[in-house]
């Protein structure tokens, strides 16, 4: 886990957002300490730290006085409004240029995006990543 | 306790006609695990036993928690450098070492020392000159962990140690670290295996500090640029471009510092952009081979 190029307080604000997107972590909800995630991953209490601080600027996280980390209430909320926004560029707009080199029609990808809905579950709620 | 501080100012050390530091200046933060991070001859050795007055700088200042360590029983009392050697007694069995250690550091844990060696697995009643490389070593970092100094100086101990000895080691201090907050500096060339555990790096070369920062921080000025070789070069223009290669029209460059707009530009570019990891950023920074001359971070890209 966590041995990807981005560095590594990335990653684990990633894993925290994506867990929350997923319902994994609820609202109120405590999340692992600085300290569990350095014995856990062997990594320095300070990268879980920076991961937390920026996670507690966006409203995702927020810290109760000497008991630790939680989620906010509505930090769900918030992320899927954040990523619904960033969906069309980071993920539909990629696969258009993709097309367009492949020589694809548009009209094919919408038959088979249908398609797929018409056989999946309505919702389909994990993360985009 | 939160552990010594060490300011380092200036700091020249000369062996004869050889320059081992060359004005060095640098910061390492009381309480933090800092990485010494540096290639063979860089100056590694030489400053960490200045920290510890094993020896005395020819010019410059090293204050520890404040004070020049030479001959200074209050700081030397809380320092402890462990070297490639051990510095143990190396004819007496470890138990009688462990006695030796107890009675004279007041902060040393003997029942911490006793359950890393059996962590280790190193026999007790043995002597230091009797274990193997890998084992005396080992018995190094349990003199060093255990000792629990307010500034506690690595000096590649890890040699010889196998991989799962090490990584008992890199658990065992973090765990104790967390657990009694002091100053380490860690010198190592296994980057990508102490990479983790460092809240800051100092990259030393030739004598001279390349880097002093935070890990994170230090991790960021690197970037790789992917896509159309026209494309990557009109990116990279005017940037230090520590790195390039090739493949058909497809361009890798790497490079030093990073501006804000770099993922706009990236991506109405069509390019691709990726971290660098400090393993090779150490290696970019530190290569000297095809007439690349090292040059520092300024302190605009190093922060």
């Amino acid at each position: 886990m966590f041995d990807g190029r981005e560095p590594l307080y990335v990653q684990i604000a990633d894993q925290i957002r994506d867990d929350v997107l997923s319902g994994a972590l609820q609202a109120e909800e405590q999340v692992m300490s600085t300290t569990q995630y350095a014995t856990t991953f062997r990594i320095n209490p300070a990268t879980a730290a920076k991961a937390f601080a920026e996670l507690v600027d966006e409203g995702v996280l927020y810290k109760r006085r000497g008991v630790g980390m939680f989620v906010a209430p509505g930090a769900r909320e918030t992320l899927r409004a954040e990523r619904r926004e960033s969906f069309f560029t980071d993920v539909v707009d990629p696969v258009l240029a993709q097309a367009r080199v492949l020589g694809i029609d548009v009209d094919e990808i919408v038959a088979r995006l249908r398609e797929h809905a018409a056989h999946d579950h309505p919702t389909p709620q994990a993360g985009t990543r | 306790m939160t552990g010594f501080g060490v300011q380092v100012r200036d700091l020249t050390v000369r062996y004869g006609p050889t320059t081992a530091l060359d004005q060095v200046s640098f910061e390492i933060r009381p309480g933090v695990i800092t990485g010494l991070l540096g290639r063979n001859g860089s100056g590694k050795t030489t400053f960490l036993s200045v920290a510890a007055a094993f020896r005395r700088g020819t010019s410059g200042a090293v204050l520890v928690d404040g004070e020049d360590p030479w001959e200074n029983a209050r700081v030397m009392g809380g320092t402890c450098l462990v070297r490639e050697s051990g510095d143990v007694v190396a004819d007496e069995p470890i138990t009688e070492n462990l006695r030796f250690l107890a009675e004279r550091r007041p902060t040393f844990d003997r029942a911490t020392a006793e359950s890393l060696l059996d962590r280790l697995e190193i026999d007790p009643s043995k002597r230091p000159d009797k274990l193997s490389r890998g084992q005396r070593s080992a018995f190094g970092v349990v003199v060093g962990v255990a000792t629990r100094a307010p500034l506690t100086l690595l000096d590649e101990v890890h040699l010889g140690m196998d991989a799962p000895a090490r990584y008992a080691f890199y658990d065992a201090l973090l765990a104790d670290w967390m657990a009694h907050p002091r100053t380490i500096v860690v010198s190592s060339h296994l980057i990508d295996e102490v990479e983790r555990l460092l809240e800051d790096v100092v990259i030393l070369d030739h004598g001279r500090v390349l880097a002093a920062d935070d890990a994170a921080t230090l991790r960021e000025q690197g970037l790789t640029v992917t896509g159309p070789a026209d494309e990557v070069d009109a990116f990279v223009t005017s940037r230090r471009v520590v790195a390039r290669q090739t493949l058909g029209r497809t361009a890798q460059a790497t490079v030093i510092g990073t501006a804000p707009d770099d993922e706009a530009r990236a991506r109405a570019a069509g390019l691709e952009l990726g971290a660098v990891g400090l393993q090779d950023l150490f290696v970019h920074l530190t290569d000297h081979a095809g007439d690349r001359a090292a040059a520092p971070l300024t302190p605009q890209e190093s922060r």
